[in-house]
């Protein structure tokens, strides 16, 4: 049976090379990087190698990478690591209202905790424009948290504005840029931003691994108690295999990435063409332009995301939706309610998300079984009249 | 996740449509929550003798309609105002814990269009 993964936004499958990368440290060189003898030292090494390999991807010091469980692990650190370190300068924090619920529900959490919370709206395309943010700003921001490439719409935020107001109102700035890093350049210095979130097993390496870049000089508090570990921030001993494949993935990423972009771009462009070509009552969603480059997603009125998904499965298609069936919660996607879509419109979304496997011939193939699809589910929905 | 009668029950669905001149119409549900189930169903002599549906949802939501239809075609409306919404997840062998609540509304759009049939009959008489 014919198999398409179009779900890269939500894991990838492992690099042969990542795997190869990782495999001798499991047994052979199983040190603890914290072992002064030689195989500990090894593995030291390895994990430090990873370290300068995840830096170069984003353009940082190697100083500045905090290994961490991963990309939610990363948003947790940074805003709760920053929000208690600094809570005497002030209590404000502004995140965006179509984060990524690792940093939005850490930022209720935060706000349980006494510290003010505001969140940031969005335009129909799911941009944060930067006067809504200079509104925002208070004396007392401490912290601005606003993802770089949103998971289900694929926008991209202006950060450099966005960072360069946080900075002017004595503010820092953190991105998750889970969904950017290794497909789009990110580079923190061009983004001005002071701290970002980025995971392994989105760019093809391992899950469970991530990382947070804190600019040198930045007042993070420690996530986890219990040892020296990443310079005291992180304790624990490293995960060494699993650094050692985020480091191989991120190298991997450098090199491929411009070249995968212009592919994933383009078959991506195909697909929304072709979807909006032979559906009526669709929509794209998020920015039409400036979007993650191998990211679709669209809505269909007066069908529902969960049924659309079994049915492409069925025809061997692996897609993801916003609907309320498949976010876990009664309430369809927050970012599409954000964007200010009604509910009956957001629950018929669809995410299709390219990647290193995808095809022209498995483009044609989606748009050769998503159209009657549609029209069965269609059929049979009452709102169609 | 899903039993393979639900899975069967929502790729092939039986009695979608709807009824021409219907005699009771039920509808349950609001798009806000993300289902909508609405029934149609024609009387004979006091047995349900045809019956339509057509559902905006969930796997849940088009297989617990598509299993009402098939459990009260040709039966009496006494006989199917008996059927619940638990009756009809157990014909389905279960669903999952989470969609008990808002996808498991088709008895309700069932019984509405029993009673919406009867307050016709009743007043026409």
């Amino acid at each position: 049976m014919v198999k398409v993964y179009l779900d890269h936004s939500a894991t990838t499958p492992m690099h042969e090379e990542v795997l190869k990368a990782m495999n001798p440290y499991f047994v052979d060189r199983f040190g603890n990087p914290s072992s002064i003898y030689l195989l500990g030292q090894e593995a030291r090494q390895a994990v430090e190698h990873a370290r300068s390999q995840v830096a170069d991807l984003i353009n940082c010091s190697a100083g500045e990478i905090i290994f961490t469980a991963g990309g939610t692990e990363a948003d947790n650190h940074a805003l709760i690591g920053y929000a208690l370190a600094n809570k005497d300068k002030g209590r404000h924090i502004i995140v965006s209202s179509i984060e990524h619920h690792a940093v939005l529900e850490t930022a209720e959490f935060l706000a349980k905790q006494g510290f003010d919370l505001t969140l940031l709206p969005v335009d129909n395309q799911g941009t944060v424009h930067p006067d809504y943010l200079k509104e925002a700003m208070r004396p007392d921001t401490i912290l601005v948290s606003i993802m770089h490439g949103n998971n289900e719409v694929g926008t991209i935020q202006p950060i450099q504005e966005l960072a360069e107001i946080a900075h002017q109102g004595g503010a820092v700035f953190h991105t998750d840029a889970v969904q950017t890093v290794g497909k789009i350049p990110v580079d923190v210095k061009d983004l001005n931003v002071d701290m970002l979130s980025l995971s392994g097993h989105k760019i093809y390496g391992p899950k469970g691994i991530g990382s947070l870049y804190v600019r040198k000089g930045t007042r993070v508090a420690s996530f986890m108690h219990g040892g020296g570990q990443e310079r005291r921030r992180r304790a624990g001993t490293e995960n060494v295999p699993g650094i050692v494949g985020l480091g191989c993935a991120a190298e991997i990423a450098r090199q491929e990435m411009a070249q995968e972009a212009k592919r994933l771009q383009h078959l991506a462009e195909k697909l929304i063409k072709g979807i909006l070509q032979s559906i009526p009552d669709t929509y794209l969603t998020g920015h039409p332009h400036n979007r993650i480059p191998g990211h679709v997603s669209v809505c269909f009125k007066y069908v529902e995301g969960e049924s659309i998904l079994l049915m492409l499965d069925h025809m061997g298609v692996m897609a993801s939706s916003g609907s309320a069936c498949t976010s876990g919660s009664l309430e369809p996607s927050h970012v599409l309610l954000a964007m200010g879509y009604p509910h009956e419109i957001a629950h018929g979304s669809l995410r299709l998300t390219l990647g290193k496997s995808n095809t022209e011939e498995q483009v044609d193939y989606v748009l050769e079984v998503l159209p009657p699809i549609i029209e069965r589910l269609r059929a049979m929905s009452p709102l169609m009249k | 996740m899903y039993s393979a009668k639900v899975m069967d029950h929502f790729m092939n669905p039986r009695n979608v449509g709807e009824i021409e001149h219907a005699d009771g119409i039920g509808e349950v549900g609001n798009p806000v929550c993300g289902d909508i189930m609405h029934i149609e169903i024609k009387v004979q002599d006091n047995v349900i003798d045809d019956i339509k549906f057509k559902t905006f949802g969930c796997a849940a939501a088009i297989a617990t309609s598509s299993m009402v239809t098939e459990m009260v075609k040709g039966k009496t409306l006494e006989e199917a105002e008996k059927v619940t919404n638990r009756l009809v997840a157990e014909a389905l062998d279960g669903l999952p814990p989470q969609k008990m609540h808002c996808s498991n509304l088709a008895a309700d759009a069932l019984h509405q269009a029993i009673q919406d049939y009867l307050s016709k009959s009743r007043s026409a008489e």
